[in-house]
């Protein structure tokens, strides 16, 4: 039993929408164009907090929570290891690149050391998902699971790579063409670049035939085998695109912080990364991104929040606690789900009529 | 019209107000760890910010300060995100942060990437954050974990008479430096320590600690903290240990002594060192428990201040003292406020502080011993007070150099 059956290309009758279905449904819709225009001139709107913090973490954790949503939603594998792997490369960054612990990082360059990091970290997360994907269900979760716990506690503890607890600090940060990339403007825009690269990557896989044969895999694995597929090979390719994407994200979040430290991999982070996927939604690749926006919003304002209305700032976690466990209450497939269904409902009556003597017939 | 006029004029005029109080205001960004395993730490530190501010007052000259709170959980990248979002969001001028020790390291690092803002450390004692590559903007008004340790090593051996110890403490860098302080000391004076085992930050199950600990040794060093602390207590007790115990700055303080139930009866007759002694008499520390007893309701506290209280109120008196020095004048990517800071000496509850060239502080240390009131609570009694305890240990720099950074098996147990 797959985790999601619902992620599928199409939900409308598919009449007219046939052509639209092979091209990017994103050309048709002027949603999708206003998000593209507020996001490319967001620096004018934002100040360097909300620019950063907000939207910069944002496209961040949603790139994160995006390699998720490509193994739930297409190939039916939860995997709790993707923070871990984005936390493996941000290490590896930092390892081989230039920071503050000169005894440890080996000085090389970020174009250097930023390519390294992202072919360890893959292969990492491929070998976790050769693991991994000998299981199904809730032994996929564990695995993984175990994967994060296992390197959170390695990290925690090693001190000749990983330097414990204390973790990595002033992790040097691109400068070329005399931009410091760094800078908030900049960055704002790489990771920007990133997400959207990421995103479109995900969607045109999502239909490319690697992507079909996944979702094939995901809903029916005996007869893609009797098809001649090879299952599992699907499923270790699913994890080592879904490793390359979480590592992007990872070497991303330690250019942010210039720093990384055990807690960035730890175990509750991990799961922050699930939520943050269920919250959003794990039927389209757009539901990571908006798990994100409402988790950082959360994780920032609630203690103001609290403070403000006079209550005790020290119960913010309930707060999002409850703010999660409300949305997770209402719509099982998060808040795409919401949308859709709203959508439906404002569907013309008539419409509604067509589809419905349909299903009764 | 002239209704509607008035009324806008009212309007006007309030907005105005209102802009020119916020052009009087300091904001101060405050972070304590009030989530994780440091929880209890973190609410009291706040505790001894508040007591500050009831006892000094907030205004500066004809300004008034503005605090804002942030929490993290002893983990470095909260610290940072946490001052990040106080820094950009909030726009405040000025840090009282960070509470532990790696938090420390990170914040003092990241102090560097703002040299126009003040950060005064609230509560943090890692040696590093102020004695490598130190941050000009970076001043820290308590002592760092060895400078805690000084004078427990030569008690425990020359008047307890313990010969031979091993050590548990949470495996980061304040608990390294306190182990580098006993260490350093105590195998200084003759003793051997002869195991050091290093467990995680927020551990819950100590059994396998509790197993492996020697039986031939004259007493048993806990660098633990907060949950840590109790948890392992609790299954100490529970395993029939009866050692002779030695506390950490943060192991023998009212976080631990006032905690619920027995385990603390452990620590009865412990000998530990830190910056404060619950029942010193001298008077403007006397002042400051009183302070601190009438600002809260009994259950809302603990009976006497915690050193996360005493040290957020020593940073917060630092910082408002030298504010009202400069008047409050914040020009010059506060250039008079820092200077101010760096040669203030303040009269804190706990001892004379001032400030060395790297901005660490130098100030008096308290071996002390635990004792029952009689009533069940349990307070540490003082031993012996040390005063002038420089972050060099009053080793020579350059032979103190040498020894190196704190770390799980640094210093080696010899005499430097």
């Amino acid at each position: 039993m797959s985790v999601t059956h619902d992620a599928r290309v199409q939900v409308r009758p598919a009449t007219a929408q046939r052509p639209a279905l092979r091209g990017w449904p994103e050309i048709n819709n002027p949603a999708a164009w206003i998000v593209a225009v507020i996001l490319l001139i967001m620096p004018l709107i934002a100040n360097g907090f909300f620019l950063i913090e907000i939207f910069a973490t944002t496209l961040i954790l949603g790139t994160m929570a995006l390699s998720l949503m490509l193994l739930a939603g297409y190939a039916g594998m939860v995997s709790l290891m993707q923070l871990t792997i984005a936390g493996f490369a941000a290490y590896m960054v930092a390892v081989f690149g230039v920071s503050g612990n000169a005894n440890i990082s080996l000085g090389w360059p970020w174009w250097l050391a930023v390519p390294m990091a992202l072919a360890l970290a893959t292969i990492f997360g491929t070998f976790g998902g050769a693991l991994a994907v000998r299981t199904e269900g809730i032994y996929t979760i564990m695995i993984t699971l175990a994967i994060g716990a296992a390197f959170y506690y390695f990290t925690n503890q090693n001190w000749a790579i990983f330097n414990g607890h204390t973790g990595i600090n002033t992790v040097a940060t691109p400068h070329f063409w005399g931009v410091d990339w760094r800078a908030d403007i900049p960055f704002y825009y790489i990771v920007l670049a990133v997400a959207a690269l990421c995103y479109f990557a995900v969607e045109y896989v999502s239909r490319a035939p690697f992507g079909l044969a996944l979702q094939g895999v995901r809903d029916n694995p005996r007869r893609m085998a009797a098809l001649g597929f090879n299952v599992n090979a699907h499923r270790v390719a699913a994890y080592a695109v879904a490793s390359f994407i979480a590592a992007l994200a990872g070497v991303l979040q330690v250019w942010n912080y210039r720093q990384i430290s055990p807690g960035s991999v730890s175990v509750g982070a991990c799961i922050d990364v699930l939520i943050i996927a269920v919250v959003g939604g794990i039927t389209r690749p757009i539901g990571p991104y908006i798990g994100a926006l409402i988790f950082v919003l959360l994780r920032t304002f609630a203690l103001d929040f609290l403070v403000k209305i006079g209550l005790d700032g020290n119960r913010f976690r309930l707060l999002i606690g409850l703010g999660f466990l409300a949305i997770v209450f209402w719509s099982s497939d998060g808040v795409i789900g919401l949308w859709q269904r709203w959508r439906q409902s404002q569907r013309p009556a008539a419409n509604r009529a067509g589809g419905g003597g349909r299903g009764h017939g | 019209m002239s209704k509607c006029s008035v009324g806008l004029i009212a309007l006007t005029s309030l907005f105005l107000s209102g802009a020119a109080i916020a052009q009087e205001k300091i904001r101060v960004g405050v972070t304590a760890t009030l989530e994780g395993t440091y929880t209890v730490l973190g609410e009291d530190g706040m505790r001894g910010h508040q007591t500050a501010l009831n006892v000094l007052g907030k205004k500066v000259g004809d300004k008034e300060l503005e605090f804002i709170v942030a929490s993290t959980d002893a983990t470095p990248d909260s610290a940072v995100r946490a001052v990040r979002k106080l820094i950009e969001q909030d726009k405040v001028q000025i840090l009282l942060s960070p509470l532990s020790g790696d938090e420390g390291i990170a914040v003092k690092n990241f102090a560097k990437t703002h040299p126009e803002l003040t950060f005064i450390n609230a509560a943090s004692g890692a040696q590093e954050a102020t004695y490598v590559d130190p941050a000009p903007n970076f001043f820290r008004y308590n002592m760092d974990g060895a400078q805690w340790q000084v004078g427990l090593g030569k008690y425990a051996y020359e008047t307890k008479g313990y010969r031979k110890i091993a050590t548990v403490g949470e495996d980061y860098s304040f608990i390294y430096t306190q182990v580098f302080g006993l260490v350093l000391e105590f195998c200084g004076a003759g003793g051997q320590v002869t195991n050091r085992q290093w467990v995680p930050l927020g551990t819950k199950d100590f059994a396998s600690v509790i197993a492996a600990l020697p039986d031939d040794v004259d007493a048993i060093y806990l660098g633990l903290g907060g949950a840590d602390a109790v948890n392992f207590l609790n299954q100490y007790q529970q395993a029939g240990g009866k050692a002779h115990l030695m506390g950490g700055s943060i192991m023998i303080d009212q976080t631990i002594l006032s905690s619920k139930g027995n385990a603390k009866n452990a620590l009865i007759g412990t000998i530990a060192a830190s910056g404060q002694a619950d029942t010193w008499e001298d008077p403007s520390w006397q002042k400051f428990v009183k302070a601190y007893q009438d600002a809260f309701p009994p259950n809302k506290r603990f009976p006497s201040p915690s050193l996360l209280a005493t040290n957020y109120y020593d940073s917060t008196m630092a910082l408002i003292l030298a504010l009202r020095e400069v008047n409050g004048d914040l020009s010059n990517n506060q250039a008079k406020f820092k200077a101010a800071l760096a040669k203030i000496e303040i009269d804190a509850p706990n001892g004379k502080i001032k400030l060395d060239a790297n901005r660490q502080a130098i100030g008096t240390n308290f071996v002390t011993e635990v004792v029952d009131d009689g009533k069940g609570a349990l307070f540490s009694k003082v031993v012996k007070v040390i005063p002038n305890v420089n972050q060099t240990l009053g080793y020579d720099p350059a032979v103190f150099a040498k020894i190196g950074l704190p770390s799980r098996n640094v210093p080696e147990c010899k005499k430097y």
